[in-house]
């Protein structure tokens, strides 16, 4: 207010000879600096719609059925795909939100209902310092962690590091949307008899459900296009594939968890790694296919977005 | 429920037996769900200094070796894994330069972006702006160094590039800021600025637009009844209000920027060489890790690079620490402000 006030005395000489003329300079002011906001936004919006219509025309060239079920060819061969990175992607994505969303709830929940104890504190404040560490430094403390000590890369090192990417993110929005809950329903159902664990789990949890998988399902989006975690954790293998194993290990007569940890035991490839490796190629044809491959991953990721954030759009203008 | 009933038969049956022992561990499933949500909660803690700590421990015989002046400024060239000199200061200007280049030109966008969203754009339109703006974050940071490298580099990037080199370039002498020529690729620290900023416009703009949501309409009416216009009331009233959480918004993108791998990494044109212009290809912290780490010559070169992450954690924390103390001091300030 006081830098108003003053800046009018500052000016009122010029004023109160021709108050016209400061009157027009301000409204040019103002419309210029309106429309100007308005020409950035659209300016900012120009590298989406440039990144999208681009990765549509060039990357829809190679899309075919047999893209997503082969494995790549080696170079010269016509055909093959990128099965190896989707089974890698899905398998990575899936073990993240397994380390990372059942801790992330617990952790939540703690704050949600302690945020003023010491250790409420200090986990608010290391959830923040943890969502700002740089994704290369967790791809290296995952190399550290996992990798090094056991001696190869693999898909469990690739999940944990992602996983450690996502939680963050997932205990703040849980965490936001327990708050959401009104206090009351809790009370009723402590008032009842029911003990804490049971009220969380089936008053606060549903309640807060829908907002809670909202933000799942971001940090999935967010873990899936992850690149640098997985340099040095999941490293790649375009040999990858999940039905082969399966089969091998029914044929001997392997059991179940015998198959599992050859699936979470060797290095596994995801979209992005295959898109990263592809660009560093100096093969046209394996940059065709990475038009292709940023294709799939902007669909999955865009998609997963769109539906979760349409869909808090229409929750809250609904309420 | 069935307590009572039970305790008056001497001798229950199965099922009476079995739902007391339910409902006895029931109620002590409390004490379960008490240890597991402190426990996730301390293991949060411990992971975040678990990530230091073993940075710190893995560096060990770079950190002895080379002590201060693995951050040493200037020299030629620092960075000589064959023969065991590793300096990260080209990483580290690499870095800053390139950070600094997206903060400079993504904050003013994003202000201007976020006054439009929350201020100006009609109601209808606001919400699916504020979505595409959103999307433009989830966009992978492969897609944007895809893009970079065979679109944005060769169409906007090498001509810009050309243009700085010929004039300030020329102007100012051999070897400065911006001297050229940009290689033909436009692969260089430019680039690598240019990306990081249109990746970092959208964080900036959330919060910077959620900032100015949150203002108090009063203050905006006040400052409209004394005869402002709407522009001296957004750049003398609401920017002034919202300045600290403004800062938060700058420090989140700084963070993402300092941090950002993917895409830096694809068209910045890795290069250890310590140079100075803006126009010549070199390195950040976080690609020369994603460049060379996995293909380390030996022990040192990989303990070097473990060193430079760890001064990259550092970077990021204390970033962290005062985009919080910021954050502390506005949600103090706001409630007795909006009272008074």
């Amino acid at each position: 207010m006081s830098t108003i006030t003053s800046s009018h005395s500052r000016r009122s000489a010029t004023t109160y000879i021709n108050p016209a003329n400061g009157y027009n300079r301000r409204k040019t002011i103002n419309v210029i600096m309106l429309v100007l906001t308005g020409l950035l936004t659209l300016l900012a919006l120009v590298p989406l719609f440039w990144i999208v219509s681009y990765i549509f025309i060039k990357g829809s060239q190679y899309l075919t059925p047999s893209f997503f079920t082969q494995l790549p060819r080696p170079l010269g061969m016509p055909g093959g795909g990128v099965l190896h990175a989707i089974e890698g992607t899905l398998l990575l994505t899936f073990l993240s939100a397994l380390f990372a969303i059942p801790p992330g709830v617990l952790a939540a929940f703690y704050t949600a209902y302690h945020p003023q104890t010491p250790l409420g504190i200090a986990v608010r404040f290391g959830t923040d310092v943890l969502s700002g560490v740089p994704s290369i430094v967790i791809g290296i403390f995952g190399y550290a962690l996992i990798v090094k000590p056991q001696g190869h890369y693999s898909a469990l090192a690739g999940g944990v590091a992602l996983a450690i990417l996502m939680v963050p993110t997932i205990i703040r929005t849980t965490e936001e949307m327990i708050k959401l809950v009104p206090q009351s329903l809790r009370e009723g159902a402590l008032a009842l008899g029911s003990p804490e664990w049971i009220t969380s789990f089936k008053v606060t949890l549903p309640a807060a459900l829908s907002g809670i998988i909202t933000g799942f399902m971001l940090s999935i989006a967010r873990a899936s296009g992850e690149t640098a975690p997985l340099l040095f954790t999941a490293l790649g293998n375009d040999r990858f594939e999940i039905g082969q194993l399966i089969r091998g290990g029914i044929q001997n007569k392997d059991s179940i968890l015998t198959i599992l940890g050859k699936i979470l035991d060797q290095p596994v490839d995801s979209l992005p790694l295959t898109l990263f490796k592809y660009t560093q190629q100096p093969y046209p044809e394996r940059v065709n296919q990475a038009w292709t491959v940023a294709l799939i991953l902007m669909g999955l990721v865009l998609l997963t977005n769109l539906i979760a954030r349409v869909w808090v759009i229409i929750r809250t203008s609904s309420n | 429920m069935q307590k009572p009933k039970s305790e008056n038969n001497p001798n229950p049956s199965l099922v009476v037996r079995i739902r007391r022992t339910i409902s006895f561990r029931l109620q002590h499933g409390d004490r379960i769900w008490q240890v597991l949500t402190v426990g996730m909660a301390v293991v949060i803690l411990v992971l975040m200094l678990a990530i230091g700590l073993l940075l710190w421990q893995r560096s060990d015989i770079a950190r002895a070796q080379f002590g201060w002046s693995f951050l040493k400024i200037g020299g030629e060239l620092n960075w000589d894994p064959a023969n065991g000199l590793f300096n990260s200061w080209p990483f580290i200007y690499g870095t800053l330069l390139t950070s600094l280049i997206s903060i400079i030109l993504a904050v003013p966008m994003s202000v201007f972006i976020a006054i439009f969203l929350a201020e100006l754009c009609p109601k209808w339109l606001r919400t699916p702006l504020s979505l595409l703006v959103e999307l433009l974050a989830a966009i992978p940071s492969v897609v944007y160094g895809l893009w970079g490298i065979f679109i944005f580099l060769p169409v906007v990037v090498t001509p810009f590039g050309n243009l700085i080199g010929n004039t300030l370039g020329a102007i100012l002498g051999p070897d400065n800021l911006f001297a050229g020529p940009i290689s033909a690729s436009g692969a260089s620290r430019l680039a690598a600025g240019l990306i990081l900023t249109i990746m970092i416009i959208p964080t900036i703009t959330a919060v910077t637009r959620d900032v100015f949501l949150a203002i108090p309409a009063s203050q905006r009416e006040a400052s409209l009844a004394l005869g402002a216009t709407q522009w001296e009331t957004i750049w003398r009233v609401l920017i002034p209000y919202g300045l600290s959480g403004i800062l938060g918004a700058v420090i989140l993108g700084l963070g993402r920027a300092l941090g950002e791998t993917m895409a830096v990494t694809m068209v910045i044109g890795n290069n250890a060489q310590s140079t100075l212009s803006l126009l010549q290809p070199g390195y950040t912290m976080s690609s020369v890790i994603a460049n060379e780490f996995a293909e380390a010559v030996n022990e040192l070169h990989s303990q070097a690079l473990i060193e430079t992450a760890l001064v990259l954690f550092i970077i990021t924390l204390l970033l962290n620490l005062i985009a919080r103390v910021l954050v502390w001091r506005v949600s103090r300030r706001t409630p007795q402000e909006a009272r008074a």
